[in-house]
């Protein structure tokens, strides 16, 4: 496949996923949908493109792991593991509902979750402590952690920047889904600085990428393998609810309830994004 | 008698055990030397992990860890590798259930020289809150050696309570220590005396005084604070007039509310011996603290006495 094919399919791809969080979320379910279609590109990639992972053999030691360290943005997830064969597509539309596996944050219980997550700040940890795993018994794995840039507040974020860093972890790849966004306003409402300078300052190697541009993602995944002796963090600039006219670059879709009419309005956006990819 | 600290004990142990079992991994936040995990440090450097002055890293690093399944056992004084670390603890350990060991060194009053900020009073209470979540607390060098193998061996959290205090070795090293199982030390017909830790010994000298009053108690060393074996504690204090609790920890939330929540529906009256809700502080002598916060054998026989009026 060349990459030009590569692109298109994975675009199409994404759109795909875009469509099964629509159908976990549907009508009148509160969900996070705005940071769920923001990573939606950068998860489709990761399962979809780089990682090593096999829906049949879930447990397969040299596996590429996951951690999603922004829990609430799960439904990205969900979509992807359903989309694989983790789990079948009609478990969608009962996310969250009572006795469902599938929780309103991930958990390990869940086919194809590799850690629980939901209080902010620990997936970059979680997937730091997997790396060295890996690193001690000489198994050849990645592990990617996708961060919010309104989580990457909590101090135990920088804790671990540090420690990855100190360990040379670089099996270990961060990705800021960088919406600029978060649960009551935009990222303006505590600014965390210049976040590449800081991950820089603190050893790591640094990406920026248009996070919905497909071969700007794969490019960046890519070169993350090639970065030896440290961590890499590829920070993604994306558009919070991408995809959903009404939904983009607003804070108050963080965690919503669609209406009847917000959700057939979300279907046809997502739909029309497919003709663009297919044009 | 020979003494040894808890700490030794559990530096040695878990070194012992780390070098037969390579998935056995150390975490520490520049406390190594004070915890004993500097016994991995020095002699398995490649599976000790310095993480620096930051505890929740390291406790969900250890989490990390677990799911590539090594047994990581994150260290620091107990004050912190709870409570700094609290929701690291739930929601990355507890809630999914994985196999990493929090070491919680240096508890209770023993470290008296460092004051409030590093007495531990606190840490069962918390780690016992938690939803499957094992909490042992042991009360010599012997102890604190068959727990730290048990725990190797038990797939799931767990809480370890280690004194840095040098304690008398009571149990024989054929001791039988398992998860959950209470030992009666001592018995007797009058009262039950439930304690464990530091508080066993204290325990076992108050007992000797009261029977030169002609009273006597059994003494149970509940070592696992969690899960607690229900029946037992209710065998242990059926026919007696009366229970105490000894623990060198606050009375709020740890042994003493335990045995109390066991017998809710028992008509047997309760004391509970331990730190009355309140803060520590420093002092230049371990015991001078004891006799401050009522950790005595002398306030254990009063609670007896009082009972038996």
């Amino acid at each position: 496949m060349n990459n030009n094919e590569l692109v298109l399919k994975l675009e199409k791809k994404a759109v795909n996923i875009r469509q099964n969080i629509l159908e976990t979320i549907g009508v009148g379910k509160k969900g996070h949908v705005g940071g769920s279609m923001s990573s939606a590109d950068l998860i489709t990639a990761l399962y979809f493109y780089k990682m090593n992972h096999d829906p049949q053999n879930p447990e397969k030691t040299d596996r590429d792991r996951f951690v999603f360290s922004k829990g609430h943005s799960v439904l990205a997830q969900y979509a992807a593991l359903a989309e694989c064969g983790y789990f079948s597509k009609d478990e969608l539309k009962n996310t969250k509902k009572f006795g469902c596996t599938l929780q309103g944050h991930p958990e390990i219980e869940t086919p194809g979750i590799e850690a629980n997550t939901g209080s902010l700040g620990q997936g970059l940890s979680l997937g730091l402590g997997m790396a060295l795993g890996g690193k001690l018994d000489e198994i050849n794995y990645n592990v990617y952690v996708i961060l919010g840039d309104g989580e990457i507040a909590e101090g135990q974020i920088w804790e671990a920047v540090n420690a990855a860093s100190h360990h040379r972890a670089d099996n270990l790849i961060a990705i800021l889904d960088k919406n600029k966004n978060q649960a009551t306003g935009t990222t303006n409402i505590f600014d965390c600085g210049n976040i590449e300078n800081k991950f820089s300052a603190s050893g790591w190697e640094t990406i920026e990428i248009d996070g919905h541009n497909m071969e700007e993602i794969i490019n960046a995944l890519d070169k993350a393998d090639t970065v030896e002796g440290k961590p890499t963090l590829i920070i993604a600039n994306t558009v919070k609810g991408k995809g959903v006219s009404f939904a983009e670059g607003k804070f108050s879709y963080h965690n919503a309830i669609l209406t009847e009419e917000q959700y057939e309005q979300a279907k046809q956006d997502v739909e029309n994004m497919k003709s663009e990819v297919t044009k | 008698m020979n003494k040894k600290s808890l700490r030794d004990a559990y530096g040695e142990e878990l070194l012992r055990l780390a070098k037969e079992n390579k998935n056995i991994v150390a975490l520490d936040a520049d406390l190594s030397s004070s915890t004993r995990s500097a016994y991995i440090r020095d002699e398995i450097p490649e599976r000790f992990f310095e993480m620096g002055i930051a505890e929740q890293n390291m406790t969900t690093t250890a989490a990390g860890l677990s799911l590539t399944g090594k047994i990581p056992f994150a260290n620091s004084f107990a004050v912190f590798s709870t409570g700094r670390s609290y929701d690291q603890i739930r929601q990355g350990i507890a809630l999914p259930n994985l196999n990493v060991k929090i070491a919680g060194s240096s508890a209770g009053m023993s470290d008296y020289g460092d004051g409030a900020t590093h007495q531990a009073i606190d840490d069962i209470s918390i780690m016992r809150t938690l939803p499957n979540m094992t909490v042992i607390s042991p009360m010599d060098a012997v102890e604190t050696k068959k727990a730290v193998k048990a725990i190797v061996d038990y797939n799931g959290p767990v809480y370890l309570r280690v004194s840095r205090a040098e304690l008398p070795v009571l149990m024989s090293e054929d001791y039988n220590f398992e998860i959950g199982k209470m030992n009666l030390i001592e018995d007797g017909n009058d009262i039950t005396i439930f304690a464990n830790g530091l508080m066993v010994h204290k325990a076992l000298e108050a007992r000797e005084t009261l029977k030169e009053d002609g009273v006597t108690c059994k003494v149970v060393n509940v070592s696992t604070i969690k899960p607690l074996d229900v029946e037992e504690v209710k065998k242990y204090v059926s026919g007696v007039k009366g229970v105490v609790t000894a623990e060198e920890h606050s009375i709020i939330g740890g042994l003493g509310s335990a045995i109390t929540e066991a017998l809710d529906d028992e008509l047997i009256k309760i004391k509970r011996v331990g730190v009355k809700d309140k803060f520590g502080q420093s002092a230049c002598d371990y015991d001078v603290l004891l006799k401050h916060y009522g950790l005595t054998s002398q306030e254990i026989v009063n609670n007896v006495k009082e009972l038996l009026k």
